[in-house]
Parts: structure tokens; C-alpha cells; sequence
């Protein structure tokens, strides 16, 4: 198991490394224009262009660049020229509300999207079953956008049932709660469509192994058959489907819907960094989103060791 | 003890498919006494596997159909709700099955598995002490440094040792009666004369009941009592261990113990063989189901032949098939062996 | 006296395993063929008896080349094959095929049975068109299934059909040696022995050679003339195959013949008695 840890360890680190040059070269040296004008911004004069210039190191070779760059981002030191915000102090202020946004709607999505694949699995073939995969694909099928929209307009303006300024500090638990409830909604309602069917497939297939005809036959009640069995086995995949997709939001993956409901999360910065053509901001959110998505990688590989005995401790029969 | 412990009368399961009704076991009889091994045998499609699974109602759905009766001790299974069978399975009713490696779920550790089966019929059994019978229940079937092992894995296990801790917690309660669906088959011979030698020791020292499911007349001739012929759902020839081997009366039997090798004789020249392929149970032929493969068919086949004794002095050896016993002992004898086709 | 079609000559294959913190570092071997010789003459059948873990399902890759043998020679026809790279090699598996044991997952499902035969014919360059079709129909014949089939695909088919098919495609190219891993072990017994009958013409008319593996003893005596038993990795004993079933030398091998259930009431019970006396 120690062994397994250390390497998921360096492994995850060599990856980050990896994704720093990647995003290092993707920004600075395969546009065919002159970097130091991109960061400098829209709106720069040539002496903004020499001082970035300077600054970045644009005048020296290519590794010193890498260096500097990614020095001036983990110290917290990159300033965006075009709104003149520190990033990284912006990016730290953004991860409550994406936080909130995120944990809120991944617990939604796990609820009802195991729920919903349970009631499928034991029910398949039958009305519950066909009910619940038709609204899966409705889930699956809605944009984020589209549904955000609805939402928005049917109930924070027709009926004023939920209030759309955006996103409130957990200071005031209730304003907190609702203005939040239409966000978890939309983005969760694409992820418990995609979770019920693979625990539903998940569950069939293991409703036919082996082992739970045993437990069965000795006698086991159907309650414990279904979940010390059946259910803790047809979870490991849904699990690690997980780990990787809250990864992905967490890391700012939610812009669509940060955009769309007004909270000032790290998503939200990254749609603006993406409309003012802000690199510098666009290269520090690329590299926050692959640390938290190379971090629950790495996560979702040792809950899979935990999960299964099998990859915790090799396969030597005695 | 008076009356047999199992007692099956016409039990008929069927099953509704996609494709029709499908009746898996068409008129299976017999009764099982403490201390005596009895022998299903049989082949894909014959019914075998589900008329045991069908004993303890392993098979019910809604799909499924199940006529006549299986007592035990002269109580009614049939009829019993699933909460009733539960009661049964484990304790007094134990089944373990082919494949040890996927019949243990590979995420928990064998002694886990085995104290859950331990305490499934009474949860006020504390762990702890459910735990140490559970290593001692490993050790008594044979499997060394039991009181470490009982923490294993299931992949931690050889396919023997596996299939002995499956006995061992089929055993945990002290059922009186064994079903074993091919326990035999995945192992090695070795090991499988070790695993048949632990269930005749069970069987003479606990006076357990089992029932035998395979396909290997071998495994049959070395540990049981009595035997089922198997075929298309239906019981084709049933009789002690010598009337099968020695007076087999059904060319279907003829043609098993045909195609069996012996180390001990001479090779033939041709290993005799039955044509074509065991029925598939959608379209089970009319009259008697081996009709297509049987060299000695005749008119009167197109009739469903009825489990008969046709021998005067062995009613209990009874079989399906209109050829009387004068005729079947002469076609059964080719080059000195039983079988159905002429050597080329 | 026939010479030998197949040599083998101190086979070794190994499996490192591996651990180690931070790189991986080979500390010993799983050593599944441990240096096994072996000659099959020319239109002979050469019996492997083993139980799981004895090494005969890696022994026959290794020779076929279908895994690289550690070290060891493979001479096929006078040529050695070991240690040979693919474009050498490629020639040579027309004359050198395998039947495997599962019939449900060594025929590719999407494809239909006429492609399944043929498609060996079609990429070797030996036929094609009309040719390739009528020679499918032809080894559909031969191995007891009807030329109409050409056009299903294997689910439409028993167990006992599909190792046809198997068979069928194994016969494509005419090979001269064919190694049979485990043929019958999953399939019906009444099938079974039809199986092992139509090995055995097949034998008779395009004198084949055969390395027929399996686990039960009974069958590998019928089919073979010389048998090997194997032991982790070695072969403990080889010999023509009466000779090997009835007056075992090595104390594995009697083990493995005690071991085989005797499909004889009487004989099974004297045999018991036998050993509790003894």
C-alpha cells in the first residue's frame, strides 16, 4: 500500500509539472504574436509593453520564462494589466462561493442520483424503470445554459419564488441557502442523470455475479443482500466517477453556471478572463483547475485500492 | 427418524422468456434420507441446476412458475413466503455452487463472510465469538494456519482452499442437508478427490444429506448413493449407484457412460459418442426428448415414455424408455462397451 | 520412424515480478516453464497433462511464439523459431495454428463465421473471391457443420459448434502442427467425445500433428501417442501414452492417475480399499 501511495504521489506531481509547461508553452510560445503585448492587454501603451516585457522576461530564453512565470504566479505576485487585480488574491476570494456551489450540488447529485439508479436497477424493464431513464436522458440531454435560463426566468422573475442576485456569504445562513438552490439545481441535474445510469448498469451487472447468489442462499435478508453486496459493490465505479467529476468543478469547472447565476467564483472569473482576453488570469485558473483534478485523480486511485482488496494487495494466491 | 428428510413430488419449473415459456424441470421425484448422497446428473438444458436452486427458491420472480411440492421434514418449501425460506436457507437447507473464486465476493475477507453467514439467523451471536467459529470451522475442513487465514481474501486462496471454506460456511449451521452444484468442476483432479473425500466425511460423521449436482459420472461412481438421470427437464433414469452403472436402462445413460474414458482398460479404437447436441428447451422435440440422438428409436417414441420400473425384481430403478428390458440389453453392448454408435 | 516435425530443447519462460518503492526492480521470478524438452514426430500426437499452474498453457504460447520464450530453443521442422522476430515468423504461422478452449470467447462476435474461417486465407494472400468462398464451405464440411453457416454469427451457435468453428478456422491454412489448449474441457460431455472423434480424422486425413492439452488424463491418453506430464514448469515424466497411464514412474504422476476418479462402482470402492490398507 506504501508503495502504491508514493507512486500516485510522484506520479501526480510529474502530471502537474507536465500541465505547467503545457500551459506555458500553449500561452506564450505557440500564438505568433508577441507575448508581452497579449499579457499587456487590449489597452496597452509601448511602455506597459517594455515594463512587461522586463517583468515577464520575454527578453530571455525560454526556460528562464518558464521559471518566471511560474514563479510569479505561486508567489502570488501576477497582476492581470487589464484589470489591474492581483490573481492569484482574486482566485482565493473566488473559492468559498465555488465551493459552496459545488459541495451543494455534488451532495444533490450523489443523492438522487444513486437513488434514482437503485430504483432503476431493482425495478428494470418495468414503468419506474422506463419513467426514471427517460428523465435521466431529459437531464443528461439539457444544456446548462438553457436550463439556468428557465430557471432564472420562471422563478426569480415571473413568480418571484427565489432571489437572483447572485451569491451571499455563508455569514447569513438563509440568504446563503436559497440564493444557491437554483444553482445546485442546474448543475446537478446533468450529473444525477449521467450517475443513475451507471449505477443502474452497475447494479445489473452485479446482480447476476456469483457471490450474491451465495449470499442469498445463506439466507441473508433481501436488505442486507442489496446493500452489503449488491450496493457496495456497484458503488466503486460511481465513486471514482465522482472523485473525477467534482474534481473538474471544484477547479472551476462550473463557469456556465457561476456566469449565469452571478456568483463570484472562480468560474465566474474564468468566463471573464476568457471575454477580455485576460492571459494572464486565463493561465493562472488553467493551472488551479489541473491541480484540483490531478488532486481527486489521485484521490479517486487510492479509494479505489481502499475499496477493492484486490488492488490493495496484489493478486498472490497463497 | 421416521420419513425421508426431502421429499420432491412433480416439482415443474418454467420460466417465461422473450422467446416463450421455457419449462426448465418437467416432472422431477425423489426423496433423500439422512446419511445417503444422491447424484443429479445431466447437461446443459437438463434441468439439473435449477431444480436445486428451485429447492430452496433461489429461483423465484415474477417470471417464474413452480408447480408441486418440496418438503422438508414433512414441511411444505413451496408455499413458504421469502422471509420463511430465509429461515431455511443457511440453516437448515445449506447450497454452495461451482465457481469458489466468484461465489465469495472478492471485498471481503473470507472470515468476514463466513461470520455474516454465522449470525444471518441470529444477530445476538456476538462477532467476536462468531469470528473464532469461523477459524474453527476453516481448520475442521482441512485448511492449514486457519486462525491467520480466516482474515484472507478470497483472491488470497487456491481454488481448492477456496471451495473448502465455502463448505466450511455452507456447514456453519448445521444444516441437514447439502446441495452442491457441481462443486467440483473448476478444480483440479487432486484437488477434487479431496474435496469429494471431505463431503463423504461430512456425510458419514454429521449424517448429512446431499445432493450431488454434476456432469461427471466419474465423480458419481466414487461418492454416491443413489442417481438422477437428467435430460430436457425431465428425470430419464433414476436407481441405486450399481443399477446405473452396472443395468443402465436409458440409451441417454448408455451414451454417458459410453464416451467415458477408463485408465484402466484399453483405449477403443473410437471413443463412442452421441450425435447432435442436448435439446434446447424452447424446442424440446415431441415425445421423448432424446428421440433425435437415440440410434434405437422407433414408432413408438413419439410418445412421451413414462419414469417406469420395467424390471420385475428393481422397483426402484425405474426409466423412460418404450424399449423393453430384453431389448435394451441386447443394443447396449458395442465392442465390450456401453454405448450408441459403431465404431468406423 | 518419422522425424521429429517439432524440438524442443530446455524451454524456459519466465515472469519477473516486480517491487519497489520508487522504481521497479525485478526480486524474483514466477517460473512458469522451467526448462522442458519435448519431441513430437511427424503426424503424432503429443499428450500435456497438468493441473492449473503446471506451466502447458504458457509452454504451448511459448513454442507457437505467441509469448517470447526466456531462453531455450524451438526447432520446427529442423528451423529454430525461438527468439525469431514477427516478419520471420510470419510464414510460419501458416503451418503452425492453436484451438483454444473457450468457444464463447475465442470466435470474435461481430464477425461472421465465414470471416472468422476465411480471413486468415484473405491476409496470408492464399485466396480469395470465389476461392476463398468455396474453400470455407469446404472446411465448414469437413468439420461437421453445413456451408449455409457461413453467413451467422457465432451466438447463433452451441458450444459444440463454436469449437468447430474454431477447428475450422485452425484448418484454414493447412498447417502442419496444431496445438490444442484445453479443446473439450468446456464443452458437454455427450459433445465432447465427438469433438475428440473429429480431432482425430482430421489427424488421419491431412496428417496433422498435434500437442493436445488438457487436464483430463482420460481424454490425453485416448488422442495421443506420447504424453509429458508437467509439474510447475518441468515435465516429470514422458512416455508413450499406455505406458505413462498404466506403469507411472514419478510420484507425481501416480498421485495425478490415483487421483482420477474411476467411472467403476466396484473398482472405486476396491481401489479405497486399497489405499486405506496400503
Amino acid at each position: 500500500m506504501l508503495r502504491f501511495l508514493v507512486r500516485r504521489l510522484i506520479g501526480a506531481i510529474a502530471v502537474l509539472f507536465a500541465i505547467s509547461i503545457l500551459v506555458f508553452l500553449i500561452f506564450n510560445v505557440v500564438p505568433a504574436t508577441n507575448p508581452a503585448q497579449r499579457i499587456a492587454g487590449k489597452n496597452a501603451t509601448p511602455q506597459l509593453i517594455k515594463s512587461v516585457e522586463e517583468e515577464w522576461g520575454f527578453d530571455k530564453s525560454l526556460p528562464e520564462q518558464y521559471w518566471t512565470q511560474m514563479k510569479l504566479i505561486f508567489t502570488g505576485q501576477v497582476t492581470s494589466y487589464n484589470s489591474h487585480v492581483n490573481i492569484d488574491e482574486r482566485i482565493l476570494e473566488g473559492i468559498p462561493a465555488t465551493a459552496s456551489l459545488c459541495i451543494g450540488a455534488a451532495i444533490i447529485w450523489l443523492a438522487f442520483g444513486i437513488l434514482f439508479g437503485y430504483l432503476s436497477a431493482i425495478r428494470a424493464g418495468g414503468f419506474t424503470d422506463r419513467a426514471l431513464t427517460v428523465l435521466a436522458l431529459i437531464g443528461i440531454s439539457m444544456p446548462v445554459f438553457w436550463l439556468a435560463s428557465i430557471l432564472l426566468y420562471y422563478l426569480t422573475y415571473k413568480i418571484e419564488l427565489f432571489p437572483s442576485n447572485g451569491y451571499q456569504p455563508l455569514s447569513n445562513p438563509w440568504e446563503w441557502f436559497t440564493h444557491l438552490i437554483l444553482p445546485w439545481i442546474s448543475l446537478a441535474v446533468l450529473y444525477v442523470g449521467f450517475y443513475s445510469r451507471v449505477l443502474r448498469s452497475s447494479m445489473l451487472d452485479v446482480m447476476n455475479e456469483d457471490y450474491v447468489r451465495t449470499a442469498r442462499a445463506k439466507g441473508l435478508s433481501h436488505r442486507r443482500v442489496m446493500t452489503r453486496h449488491v450496493l457496495r459493490n456497484s458503488l466503486i465505479p460511481v465513486i471514482t466517477l465522482f472523485g473525477l467529476d467534482f474534481g473538474a468543478v471544484i477547479g472551476g469547472g462550473a463557469i456556465i453556471t457561476e456566469f449565469m447565476f452571478n456568483i463570484h467564483g472562480v468560474g465566474y472569473f474564468t468566463a471573464e478572463a476568457l471575454k477580455n482576453q485576460d492571459f494572464p488570469s486565463i493561465m493562472a485558473v488553467a493551472i488551479f483547475g489541473a491541480f484540483f483534478i490531478v488532486l481527486f485523480n489521485m484521490f479517486v486511485d487510492i479509494a479505489y485500492a481502499y475499496l477493492d482488496p484486490r488492488i490493495r494487495l496484489g493478486t498472490q494466491a497463497t | 427418524m421416521s420419513g425421508p428428510l426431502l421429499e420432491v413430488d412433480g416439482l415443474r419449473v418454467g420460466f417465461a422468456t422473450e422467446d416463450g415459456r421455457v419449462q426448465a424441470v418437467d416432472g422431477v421425484d425423489f426423496r433423500l434420507e439422512a446419511g445417503e448422497v444422491l447424484a443429479i446428473v445431466g447437461e446443459s438444458g437438463s434441468g439439473k441446476s435449477v431444480t436445486a436452486q428451485t429447492i430452496i427458491g433461489l429461483t423465484r420472480s415474477p417470471n417464474t412458475f413452480v408447480e408441486g411440492s418440496v418438503k422438508l421434514n414433512g414441511e411444505e418449501l413451496t408455499t413458504q413466503t421469502e422471509a420463511q425460506l430465509q429461515d431455511v436457507r443457511g440453516s437448515k437447507i445449506a447450497m454452495i455452487f461451482q465457481d469458489p473464486m466468484t461465489s465469495f465476493n472478492p471485498v471481503y475477507s473470507i472470515g468476514r463472510q463466513m461470520v455474516e453467514a454465522i449470525r444471518a439467523h441470529d444477530r445476538s451471536i456476538d462477532k467476536k465469538a462468531a469470528h473464532r467459529r469461523a477459524a474453527e470451522l476453516l481448520d475442521a475442513v482441512g485448511i492449514p494456519d486457519a486462525d491467520r487465514r480466516v482474515d484472507d481474501y478470497p483472491h488470497e486462496f487456491s481454488g481448492g482452499m477456496r471451495q473448502r471454506a465455502m463448505i466450511a460456511m455452507g456447514l456453519a449451521l448445521e444444516p441437514s442437508v447439502l446441495i452442491a452444484d457441481e462443486p467440483t468442476t473448476a478444480l483440479d483432479v487432486t484437488i477434487q478427490a479431496q474435496i469429494l473425500d471431505l463431503i463423504q466425511d461430512l456425510n458419514r460423521s454429521r449424517g448429512l444429506a446431499t445432493i450431488l449436482i454434476t456432469h461427471d459420472l466419474g465423480v458419481v461412481a466414487e461418492v454416491a448413493d443413489r442417481v438422477l438421470v437428467m435430460y430436457g427437464g425431465k428425470v430419464v433414469e433414476r436407481g441405486s449407484l450399481d443399477d446405473i452403472f452396472y443395468d443402465p436402462q436409458h440409451p441417454y445413460t448408455w451414451g454417458l457412460l459410453g464416451s467415458l474414458t477408463r485408465l484402466d482398460q484399453p483405449r477403443p479404437h473410437r471413443l463412442p459418442q452421441i450425435s447432435g447436441a442436448p435439446p434446447s428447451l424452447l424446442n424440446l422435440p415431441t415425445g421423448c426428448a432424446f428421440r433425435p440422438r437415440c440410434p434405437h428409436e422407433f414408432g413408438k417414441c413419439g410418445e412421451v415414455p413414462g419414469l417406469e420400473a420395467r424390471l420385475a425384481d428393481s422397483p426402484e430403478h425405474r426409466d423412460r424408455c418404450w424399449l423393453t428390458p430384453e431389448q435394451k440389453r441386447a443394443m447396449r453392448q458395442i465392442e465390450g462397451r456401453i454405448g450408441l454408435e459403431e465404431p468406423a | 520412424m518419422s522425424e521429429a516435425l517439432l524440438e524442443v530443447t530446455d524451454l524456459v519462460k519466465h515472469f519477473p515480478i516486480k517491487s519497489g518503492l520508487l522504481i521497479d526492480r525485478t526480486v524474483d521470478y514466477v517460473r512458469a516453464v522451467d526448462g522442458i524438452s519435448f519431441n513430437v514426430a511427424k503426424g503424432e500426437t503429443l499428450g500435456l497433462v497438468g493441473e492449473s499452474g503446471s506451466g502447458k498453457s504458457t509452454a504451448c504460447r511459448a513454442v507457437l511464439q505467441l509469448l517470447k520464450p526466456t531462453s531455450g530453443s524451438v526447432k520446427f521442422e529442423g528451423r529454430e523459431i525461438a527468439g525469431l522476430g514477427r516478419r520471420d515468423l510470419q510464414p510460419l504461422r501458416r503451418e503452425m495454428q492453436m484451438i483454444f478452449q473457450d468457444p464463447y470467447a475465442s470466435l470474435n462476435p461481430r464477425k461472421r463465421v465465414g470471416q472468422i474461417v476465411g480471413d486468415q486465407l484473405k491476409i496470408q494472400k492464399v485466396a480469395s473471391g470465389k476461392e476463398l468462398r468455396t474453400r470455407v464451405e469446404g472446411l465448414l464440411d469437413r468439420v461437421g457443420l453445413s456451408p449455409e453457416h457461413i453467413n451467422r454469427f457465432p451466438h447463433e451457435f452451441s458450444g459444440g459448434q463454436r469449437q468447430r468453428i474454431g477447428i475450422a478456422r485452425a484448418l484454414a491454412l493447412e498447417p502442419k502442427l496444431v496445438i490444442c489448449d484445453e479443446p473439450v474441457s468446456a464443452l458437454d460431455v455427450s459433445i465432447q467425445a465427438q469433438i475428440v472423434n473429429l480431432l482425430d480424422d482430421l489427424q488421419d486425413e491431412m496428417g496433422l500433428t498435434y500437442v493436445f492439452v488438457a487436464h483430463d488424463i482420460g481424454v490425453v491418453r485416448h488422442i495421443s501417442d506420447q504424453i509429458a506430464v508437467m509439474n510447475h514448469g518441468k515435465i516429470v515424466e514422458t512416455g508413450d501414452a499406455d505406458q505413462v497411464c498404466e506403469h507411472p514412474r514419478d510420484e507425481y504422476t501416480k498421485k495425478l492417475l490415483a487421483a482420477v476418479p474411476i467411472p467403476d462402482p466396484k473398482e472405486s470402492r476396491a481401489r479405497r480399499e486399497r489405499t486405506t490398507a496400503g
